[in-house]
């Protein structure tokens, strides 16, 4: 598959059961943004506002898995990307949506929408446009095969870019432990 | 049961084992008994009692599987779970059973009057399926049998009037040779033992000593004994095959004192059954060979280690005991030797594989949870209360004692010239006449095959797992392996399966035993035997791929670079084993994919869609696409 | 003339009664290690502190040193394997940096970064673990407890009191307190216990001194644990390896 335009890498993002606290990392790369976009074209991610992946080499995926939507989106990406990455804390382990992994989906809901004040006034919600809850959130690995991770949360921008710059420079990807951070 | 009669009956037992905190496992045993559970106010009295931490007692008691502190149970039925048993239809019995008493498997009944799980092989392969009523054992399930379990049960008839047939174990002895079939009677090694050490005296010993043996006070009769061992190359029968007579002279040279004699009578291999049959009808020789050690070693105590599961043989060879004690064969002055003391008792163990492990079984034995100890230092010089230890399985004191008998060249004709000897297999599975067969090594694995009529008929064998899950998995073209410790080693457990039987399964059986035998110790095999047994479950779901393939490879590869023991060297084994042999059993069950989820994608939308109540399109997954 | 090892084709001296680890901490060298800790009886759990022995592999913790061994530690072989059992114990746990008080303190997250772990890899376990927050100045929470025992070792050894201890086994191993109720509340810990200082991971916390160091000067922002150990390497024990109240 060919890059759409010479030489550029074609980049997909997106955020599912995240924060987008990763996107803004990737704009904290600040002035290095404009040397990125040298290289780099943008295909479907919040920057631009395109709605669906087409074909790419690269797909940053910020968050876990915590519903349906999220796995027909990631799936998407996976179709579609040559190198799919993890990015962040909670693509790469489920993360803060995780948390709630311990306990039952099902009192969960009960919790939040009957049992406790809320704006469902004491009904589940069954909009059918609404993606259904999984009943553990998932780290990406675990739904698709991921090629590369960057813990961090977020993964600062100086790792982002060192990252960036070795994928695109066709090394493997050797961040050193400064840069590796989970927090 | 009232708070305090069930004090007063813990506070017996204490006392019987004078508080002594290096006793608390038999004294858990013994609670869990008399109480059907170890309650949190027994944990605070014992703790207080043998002035341990409470924790401390807590941990102990939460190590070994027989024993509860969740809740109280009037019987708790555990059906053994091998691999044999399920061939046998142990899981629809179970099922039955379940339905029978209204019980989900796993939890007490709502009265309280009964609970119905598995448990770890329990040894009644050759006559399965097993199970434990109250920790005893009852060979043969048929649903006509457990129809009488349950109906006991309703009925809260007290184990002690459950008719004597429900529990009558058949030996199935099919093929006996030296040990099976001896002429000795009780006394005869020892008095051999000492007649042989008469002739020498103490000087020409002395002279005879090598260098390591500097610090022993010469001592001709056990150096003797001790020659006899060694000429005769005897091996360890519990599967590693040390060599013995190495082991009794390194024990016997360890400064320290007092000295131990450890009987390994943990049976706990999946498949494994002979120490059964020789506790129950070579007791005596056991005992002697135990004895014969004690003479060499120059130990006064000795402790035979008996798995749980074989409860029921605890009274018959306490009765062995005291007629030995009352023969002059154990006590003090053995057959009037002056100075030759030495006394055997037996511990029971609560259910944990790894006690088999002999530092493990020490920790066991000393009153703690079963971990095996880092080593150096060895048991031979810091065993049972850091004291020199010996710790020899059954069969290999059986052996011994012959040798004491009729000498080291003797022995050493018979077998292999590197395996000296018989060894006695426990066949069970897809053949005509499982049970006990002893053959001198060198018997290749078609003659036992044939023996056992296994082959004949229908479906041919298939696969043999030799030494059960953590030894190795052969098949047919590999049936004219031998049995010795050049070829086939093994500590006894030989396991047919025919052509009906699905390889891929048995694997997977093995790898929940290790998952659930994993003592947690060190991290790649708490965590690695738990991941093991996720990916199995995983292709069985028919949700695995190549790459969980790779996966299984990676696992084996850290437990054997970095298992504490050999728990957790082998546990990829039978998985391993089966992957070279009959990797199709897997493959088919492979998605053609590189990847997959190990969970069922739309039943993770479930709970969602039953407190939604959608079942629209987009309230599903499919499972189709990736890469 | 000292006794002395090669470690990657190095001589390491070392003093009789020393592990393969100790000689090569108190030698500068440096061996990834986890539930080791200086001042206690090793204990040789985590794996992490494997080598080459040889074709062999053994935990240089509890390996005695004995002259002329030759021990293999910085190579791909060892690299490998630590990087998997770090894995596994990030799969087990719940371990979350982000929102735990103890991070850029941690020495399994330090470790992790030091190894280039990016990933748990595997499949993560989620396990429903408790917290217990009875006790007014002390959180335990068992969700990063990763079974090292350096509590239950110094609870012990030092403070004499056996306030933790394991119980379960397999994966269900657990850490249990020393009280009728399970919570640490009813136990005799302080804070100036030994126990309060070792937990290597986010378990035993003090209340209300949480995130008091901003990112950036926490312990192992500054230096990486491989440096941070050297540092600590030589110091004799603090205990006598015996515990008054359990006589072990």
């Amino acid at each position: 598959m060919a890059a759409p335009e010479q030489n550029k890498i074609r980049v997909a993002t997106t955020s599912l059961a995240g924060c987008f606290g990763c996107h803004m990392s990737l704009l904290d790369i600040d002035e290095r943004l404009f040397t990125l976009l040298e290289h780099v074209e943008f295909d479907r991610t919040p920057l631009t506002d395109i709605k669906h992946c087409g074909p790419c080499d690269v797909g940053l995926v910020e968050g876990g898995i915590c519903n349906a939507e999220n796995v027909h989106v990631l799936r998407e990406f996976r179709k579609n990307c040559k190198i799919l990455v993890a990015v962040g804390a909670c693509a790469v382990t489920g993360g803060l949506p995780a948390q709630r992994n311990h306990l039952d989906l099902a009192d969960c809901l009960r919790e939040v929408y009957v049992t406790e004040i809320s704006l469902a006034s004491g009904m589940i919600p069954n909009d059918p446009e609404l993606p259904l809850p999984l009943d553990k959130v998932r780290p990406l690995h675990e739904v698709v095969k991921v090629d590369y991770f960057l813990p961090g949360c977020p993964p600062s921008a100086d790792t982002i870019w060192k990252f960036l710059t070795d994928l695109l420079a066709g090394r493997t990807p050797r961040l050193g432990p400064e840069l590796i951070r989970y927090d | 049961m009232t708070e305090d009669s069930r004090i007063a009956t813990l506070d017996a037992i204490a006392a019987r084992h004078r508080d002594d905190p290096s006793r608390l496992v038999q004294i858990l045993r013994e609670i869990q008994e008399a109480l059907s559970w170890i309650p949190p106010d027994g944990i605070d009295r014992l703790a207080e009692r043998l002035h341990l931490p409470r924790a401390r007692v807590e941990g102990v008691a939460g190590f070994y599987s027989f024993l509860r502190t969740d809740a109280p149970c009037r019987y708790r039925v555990l059906f053994s779970d091998n691999i044999t048993d399920r061939m046998q239809g142990s899981q629809a019995l179970m099922k039955s059973l379940c339905e029978r008493l209204w019980v989900e498997p796993g939890r007490v009944s709502e009265d309280g009057l009964v609970r119905v799980d598995t448990t770890s092989c329990t040894g009644l392969c050759d006559q399965g399926p097993g199970l434990l009523v109250n920790g005893r054992a009852i060979p043969r399930a048929t649903s006509e049998r457990l129809d009488r379990v349950a109906e006991l049960i309703l009925q809260q008839q007290p184990l002690e009037q459950w008719p004597p047939e429900l529990f009558a174990i058949d030996d199935n002895i099919r093929r006996a040779d030296i040990l099976l079939d001896n002429d000795s009677r009780p006394g005869d090694a020892l008095r051999a033992a000492i007649a042989r050490g008469a002739g020498l005296d103490a000087e020409a010993a002395a002279n005879a000593r090598s260098w390591r043996e500097a610090n022993v006070p010469a001592a001709p009769g056990p150096l003797a004994t001790l020659e006899e061992i060694k000429r005769a190359n005897l091996r360890g029968r519990g599967g590693a095959g040390f060599t013995t007579g190495l082991k009794w002279e390194a024990c016997r040279n360890a400064p320290a004192t007092p000295r131990y004699v450890v009987c390994n009578a943990d049976e706990g291999e999946p498949g494994t059954f002979k120490d059964r049959v020789l506790l129950t009808r070579q007791a005596d020789l056991v005992f002697e060979g135990m004895t014969v050690c004690a003479w060499a070693i120059g130990a006064r105590h000795g402790l035979l280690y008996l798995r749980g599961e074989y409860r029921h043989l605890l009274e018959p060879l306490n009765e062995v005991l005291a007629r030995r004690r009352a023969a002059g064969l154990l006590g003090a002055n053995i057959l009037g030797q002056a100075g030759f003391d030495f006394d055997i008792e037996i511990h029971l163990g609560a259910g944990a594989y790894v006690c088999g492990e002999e530092s493990a079984l020490i920790e066991s034995l000393e009153g703690k949870r079963g971990i095996p100890r880092n080593r150096p230092p060895y048991p031979v010089t810091h065993g049972y209360l850091q004291k020199p230890t010996t710790v020899n399985n059954v069969e290999t004191f059986c052996a011994a004692a012959l040798i004491a008998q009729h000498g080291g060249d003797w022995y050493r004709a018979i077998g292999t010239a590197k395996s000296a000897g018989t060894k006695i297999l426990s066949v069970s599975g897809d053949c005509a006449r499982p049970g006990i067969y002893e053959y001198p090594f060198g018997v290749t694995v078609r003659q036992v095959l044939d023996d056992c009529g296994a082959g004949i008929g229908e479906y041919d064998t298939q696969a043999v797992q030799i030494s059960g899950p953590s030894g190795v998995c052969i098949a047919a073209d590999e049936f004219d392996r031998r049995i010795a410790f050049e070829d086939l080693a093994t500590a006894g457990a030989f396991m047919v399966f025919d052509a009906s039987r699905d390889m891929f399964e048995v694997a997977r059986n093995f790898a929940h035993f290790f998952a659930h035998e994993s003592c947690g110790f060190c991290t790649p095999c708490r965590v690695g035997t738990a991941m093991l047994k996720a990916t199995m479950d995983k292709i069985a779901a028919g949700h695995g791929t190549q790459y969980d393939l790779a996966e299984i490879d990676k696992l084996d590869r850290v437990l054997h670079q970095s298992a504490h023991c050999g728990l957790g060297h082998t546990a990829c084994n039978p998985t391993l084993d089966t992957l070279k042999r009959f990797r199709p059993t897997y493959e088919r069950r492979l998605k053609s994919l590189d990847f997959e989820p190990a969970f069922d994608l739309d039943g993770a939308l479930a709970a969602a869609r039953r407190m939604t109540g959608r079942d629209d399109a987009g309230a599903h997954l499919s499972t189709e696409i990736q890469n | 003339m000292t006794d002395t090892f090669l470690l990657d084709g190095e001589d390491v001296p070392f003093a009789p009664g020393q592990s393969v680890l100790q000689a090569a901490l108190a030698a500068g060298r440096y061996i990834p290690h986890l539930c080791y800790h200086p001042e206690f009886k090793p204990h040789g759990s985590c794996k992490v502190c494997t080598v080459k022995v040889g074709e062999r592999t053994a935990a240089s913790c509890t390996l005695p040193a004995q002259p002329g061994l030759e021990i293999a530690s910085d190579c791909e072989e060892m690299h490998e394997l630590r990087h998997t059992l770090v894995q596994m114990l990030f799969a087990e746990g719940n371990h979350f940096c982000p929102s735990c008080e103890k991070s850029g303190n941690c020495a399994l997250q330090a470790l992790g970064s030091d190894l280039g772990v990016m990933t748990a890899g595997f499949r993560h376990f989620f396990p429903d673990r408790p917290v217990d927050a009875s006790h007014p100045d002390i959180l335990l929470d068992f969700n990063r407890c990763i079974l090292c025992e350096l509590c239950v070792r110094a609870s012990c050894e030092v403070d004499g009191k056996c306030v933790f201890a394991l119980s379960g086994r397999g994966i269900d191993k657990h850490l249990v307190v020393n009280a009728a109720s399970g919570k640490l509340v009813d136990t005799d810990i302080a804070l100036t216990d030994k126990a309060m200082e070792v937990c290597p991971v986010g378990v035993i916390l003090r209340k209300r001194v949480g995130f008091a160091v901003p990112i950036g000067a926490r312990r192992y922002d500054q230096r990486p644990i491989s440096a941070q150990a050297l540092d600590d390497a030589p110091r004799p024990p603090s205990g006598d390896g015996r515990c008054a109240a359990c006589e072990e």
